[in-house]
C-alpha cells in the first residue's frame, strides 16, 4: 500500500483528507510545518500556533496515525517573508502564499515527506487532479466552487502534481463537516481569512513599518496627466483599486490607478482609468510541463477572489506571458498571479508584472 | 515498533501491575482514616515505605513519597533552600547539566525568592568534579545539587567525593537519581548524601509517583502544605496503589540489577562502537566510560536531530534527542550546550537507551539502518 503523508493544521479539511485516506487503506502520515513568526507574535499565527499543533496532533492520534512537525522557520524567513518584503520594496502587492506553496510546502515539506518514505503528498486544499492517458496529472478547480483554491496551486509543477493528492476537492464544504463529524474529528475551520499567517492577524502595513521601514517613504500623488495632486506615506500602504483613504479634494472620486516605485509615485486616476486591457506575467508555471506554441482562449482570474474573465492569452520568451482581455479588467495588481482556467482545468499561471 | 527510549520511561513491569491493583477498587482506604479501611491502605504504604529504606540502605521515615521524581526535586530544593534562606545561607550550587527539574526550579528560587544560585561549569563530559565543587562552596552555601547520573548523556558524577565536600563544610547535598535509579546503586550511606530523588517510571514502575530520601535532620519548609501527611514535608492524601508499585518496582530493580546491567553494557558498548566506527563525524555525549550501562547518546555533525528521530519512527525506531522537541522547535539542550559543542554539532544529537526487553536482534537491525537515515538527515538539512 503506498505511503502517504498529509501535511495537517489542525483544521477540519485537512484532518478529513487524513481521515479518508486512512479510511482508504493508506499507509498515512501526519506532518506539519513550524514556520516563522515574528517574535513574540508565535500565538498568532494563522498556520501553526501551538493551539493548532496541539489539535492536529489530537487528530492525528485519533486516527492513529504517526505526527510529525518539521521546522521550516529559517526557510521560510528567508524566502517567504523576504520575497513580501522585497515585492513591496518593487512597488508590488505580493502574494507570499504562492510562494510558500511552491517553496515550503511543495518542495520542503515534500522533501521530507518523501525522505520519510512517502509516495505522495495530501493536502486538505480544495481542488481536485486527474490523469490524462498519456500519464499527465490536470489539475481541476473543486466540486465545490465557492471553497475552490486551484487558483493558488496553480504553482504547481508536473513533477510535484504527480505526488500530489486533494482528497476534499472531490465534496462540498458541507459534506466535509459532516465527515468529520462522523469521524469524531474536531469540525472548526480557521477562519477563512486571506491574512498571511505571519502578520498574525495584524495590518500588513504594521509588519513592514517594523521589519522593513526603509521601504515606505512618502512620496507624490499624480493623477494620470501628470498633474501633482498630493502627498502618499508610502506606496505600500495602497492598493490598486482603491477609492478610500487618499485624502485627496476632487470633484469626482479618484482611484489608484499605479504604483510608480521608480519614483515613488502614486498614480491616481478616475473610474474610467482603472481597467486595464492587457498585462504581462512573468516566472509562468505551465502544469502540463510544457509552455503552449501559439496564443490561445482561455479565462484569466487575477486574483483568488476575482471572477475568470475572457481574455486571450499569448506565451512570449522568458517564461512570460502577454494577456489581452476582451473587456479592461479592473484591479489589475503587480505581484498578483494571472491564472489561466479553460473549463474547470488549469493550465496554468504567472506573477502580473 | 522497537523501544529503544528505556531513559524517558519504561513500561510497568506486569508483577507490579499485579502488586498495584489491589488498592483501587478493594483495599481503597484513605490510609489517615481511623477505620480498617484506613488501617489496611496505611499498612500498605508503611510497607512500601519500608521496602524502598531498605532499597536505599535507610530508616523508613527519611522516605517521603511524592509525585514525580520532579517533585521530589521541587521539594529537595525549595524546602532546603526556605530555609537557608532564613539563616543567611542563601547560596545554592548546581549545574547547567541539571534536569530541568532542578535548574528551573533553581532559576526560579533565584527569580522570586532571593536565592543565590551559583551554576557549576561542568567538563566536556558533562561532570562536575570534586575541584569544581571545593572551589564553589563557600559559609553562605545552603546547598548543592548534582544528578547521580545525566539522563541526556548518560555521565554518572562523582556523587560520594562531591557530597563528603559539602558534608565538611555543613552544606546540604541533593541528588537527583532518578535516571540512575535503575542501575546505578543508590545506597545513600554510601553515597552520602542528605537528599535523593527518584520516579518510579523510570525502573518499571508507574508514571505519576516518586519518592525523596530526606537524611534524618535535615531541615526542610514544606512547599505543599495541608494535611500532615509525609511527616508534614508532602501534605495530600498518599497515592496508595502508585506508591504500592513504586515499591515493588524499586525492589525488583535492586533484586535483579546485576542482571539487567550484565544484560544491557554489552548491547549499549556495541552500539558506541559501530557508531563511532561506521558513522563519519560521530562523537559521543557523555563519559565514555563512567556513563549509564543502558545508554549511549551521539552528536552528528550537521545533521538534524528532531528529523533523524522523525526518520527513526517512521522506519520503526522510538529513540530521543538532546533537544527533543515535538513542536519541530529546534534550539539545542541546555544539557549539550553545557559540553561546549558548536551548535552544528549541538543540533544533531540523538539518544538511545535500552532496557530489559531490548535484543541483540533490534540492536543490530537498528545499527544496521542508523548510517543511511543519519545521511539523510545531513542531506534535507
Amino acid at each position: 500500500m503506498p505511503k502517504i503523508a498529509v501535511a495537517m493544521s489542525g483544521g477540519v479539511d485537512s484532518s478529513v483528507a487524513a481521515a479518508l485516506l486512512k479510511q482508504q487503506g493508506y499507509d498515512v502520515i501526519g506532518m506539519m510545518l513550524r514556520l516563522w513568526s515574528e517574535p513574540g507574535k508565535e500565538d498568532s499565527n494563522r498556520c501553526c500556533t501551538p493551539d493548532s499543533m496541539a489539535q492536529a496532533r489530537r487528530v492525528a492520534a485519533k486516527l492513529d496515525i504517526p505526527f510529525y512537525v518539521v521546522d521550516a522557520k529559517n526557510v521560510f524567513r528567508e524566502t517567504v517573508v523576504q520575497y513580501f518584503l522585497d515585492g513591496y520594496a518593487r512597488g508590488e502587492t505580493p502574494n507570499p502564499c504562492l510562494l510558500c506553496n511552491r517553496q515550503i510546502r511543495w518542495t520542503f515539506l515534500l522533501d521530507h515527506a518523501l525522505a520519510l518514505g512517502a509516495d505522495f503528498m495530501a493536502t486538505g486544499h480544495y481542488a481536485r487532479t486527474t490523469k490524462d492517458e498519456s500519464g499527465k496529472v490536470k489539475l481541476l478547480r473543486a466540486v465545490d466552487e465557492s471553497k475552490d483554491q486551484s487558483y493558488i496551486l496553480h504553482v504547481l509543477t508536473q513533477e510535484k502534481l504527480q505526488r500530489a493528492l486533494f482528497p476534499v476537492g472531490d465534496y462540498p464544504k458541507t459534506e466535509i463537516r459532516r465527515i468529520a463529524e462522523s469521524f469524531g474529528l474536531p469540525t472548526a475551520s480557521r477562519a477563512d481569512s486571506q491574512d498571511l499567517c505571519f502578520l498574525a492577524s495584524e495590518d500588513y502595513r504594521n509588519f513592514l513599518a517594523r521589519n522593513a521601514p526603509e521601504i515606505n517613504q512618502p512620496g507624490d500623488i499624480e493623477t494620470t496627466d501628470g498633474r501633482i495632486i498630493g502627498q502618499h506615506t508610502g506606496l505600500a500602504n495602497y492598493t490598486i483599486g482603491q477609492r478610500k483613504g487618499l485624502g485627496l479634494a476632487s470633484p469626482v472620486p479618484l482611484f489608484v490607478i499605479t504604483k510608480r516605485s521608480a519614483d515613488n509615485t502614486l498614480v491616481v486616476g478616475t473610474a474610467d482609468e482603472l481597467g486595464f486591457a492587457e498585462l504581462v506575467a512573468r516566472d509562468v508555471n505551465w502544469v502540463s510541463g510544457t509552455a503552449p506554441s501559439a496564443p490561445f482562449r482561455t479565462l484569466v482570474k487575477i486574483r483568488y477572489t476575482a471572477r475568470a474573465v475572457p481574455a486571450e492569452v499569448a506565451p512570449e520568451d522568458g517564461n512570460r506571458v502577454h494577456v489581452k482581455f476582451d473587456a479592461p479588467a479592473r484591479d489589475v495588481t503587480a505581484g498578483q498571479a494571472a491564472v489561466f482556467y479553460v473549463g474547470e482545468e488549469v493550465l496554468g499561471g504567472g506573477i502580473v508584472v | 515498533m522497537i523501544y529503544l527510549d528505556y531513559a524517558a520511561t519504561t513500561p510497568v513491569d506486569a508483577r507490579v501491575l499485579d502488586a498495584m491493583t489491589p488498592y483501587f477498587a478493594d483495599s481503597f482506604g484513605n490510609p489517615s482514616s481511623v477505620h480498617r479501611f484506613g488501617q489496611r491502605a496505611e499498612a500498605a504504604v508503611e510497607s512500601a515505605r519500608e521496602t524502598v529504606a531498605s532499597a536505599l540502605h535507610c530508616r523508613p521515615d527519611e522516605i517521603i513519597f511524592t509525585s514525580c521524581g520532579s517533585e521530589s526535586d521541587n521539594l529537595a530544593l525549595r524546602g532546603a533552600m526556605m530555609f537557608g534562606l532564613q539563616n543567611d545561607r542563601p547560596w545554592l550550587l548546581t549545574s547547567r547539566a541539571e534536569h530541568h527539574a532542578v535548574s528551573k526550579t533553581a532559576e526560579q528560587l533565584e527569580k522570586y525568592y532571593g536565592v543565590q544560585v551559583e551554576w557549576l561549569p561542568v567538563d566536556a563530559h558533562g561532570m562536575v568534579t570534586p575541584e569544581t565543587m571545593r572551589r564553589a562552596v563557600c559559609d553562605g552555601t545552603a546547598l548543592a545539587s548534582v544528578m547521580l547520573a545525566n539522563n541526556e548523556i548518560g555521565t554518572i558524577n562523582p556523587v560520594a567525593a562531591l557530597a563528603s565536600i559539602c558534608r565538611e563544610r555543613g552544606i546540604l547535598f541533593h541528588t537527583d537519581a532518578v535516571q540512575a535509579a535503575a542501575y546505578l546503586d543508590v545506597d545513600v550511606t554510601q553515597l552520602g548524601v542528605d537528599m535523593l530523588s527518584l520516579g518510579g517510571h523510570k525502573f518499571y514502575g508507574p508514571k505519576g509517583v516518586g519518592a525523596l530520601y530526606v537524611k534524618k535532620g535535615t531541615r526542610l519548609v514544606p512547599h505543599t502544605t495541608g494535611g500532615g501527611q509525609e511527616f508534614g514535608l508532602r501534605a495530600g492524601t498518599q497515592n496508595v496503589s502508585y506508591i504500592v508499585g513504586f515499591a515493588e518496582a524499586l525492589r525488583l530493580t535492586v533484586q535483579e540489577r546485576e542482571g539487567r546491567v550484565a544484560h544491557v553494557q554489552p548491547l549499549r558498548d556495541q552500539i558506541i562502537g559501530r557508531v563511532l566506527e561506521e558513522i563519519p563525524d560521530a562523537q559521543l555525549t557523555g563519559h565514555p566510560e563512567n556513563r549509564l550501562p543502558n545508554h549511549a547518546s551521539f552528536v552528528f555533525k550537521d545533521a538534524d536531530g528532531n528529523l533523524l528521530l522523525q526518520l527513526l519512527d517512521a522506519a520503526g525506531f522510538a529513540c530521543s534527542s538532546g533537544s527533543a522537541c515535538k513542536t519541530g522547535n529546534p534550539e539545542p539542550s541546555e544539557v549539550i550546550a553545557a559540553l561546549g559543542l558548536s551548535r552544528d554539532w549541538a543540533l544533531g544529537s540523538l539518544r538511545i537507551t535500552l532496557g530489559k526487553d531490548s535484543t541483540p536482534e533490534q540492536i543490530n537491525s537498528f545499527l544496521n539502518l542508523l548510517p543511511s537515515l543519519v545521511e539523510k538527515s545531513r542531506a534535507l538539512r
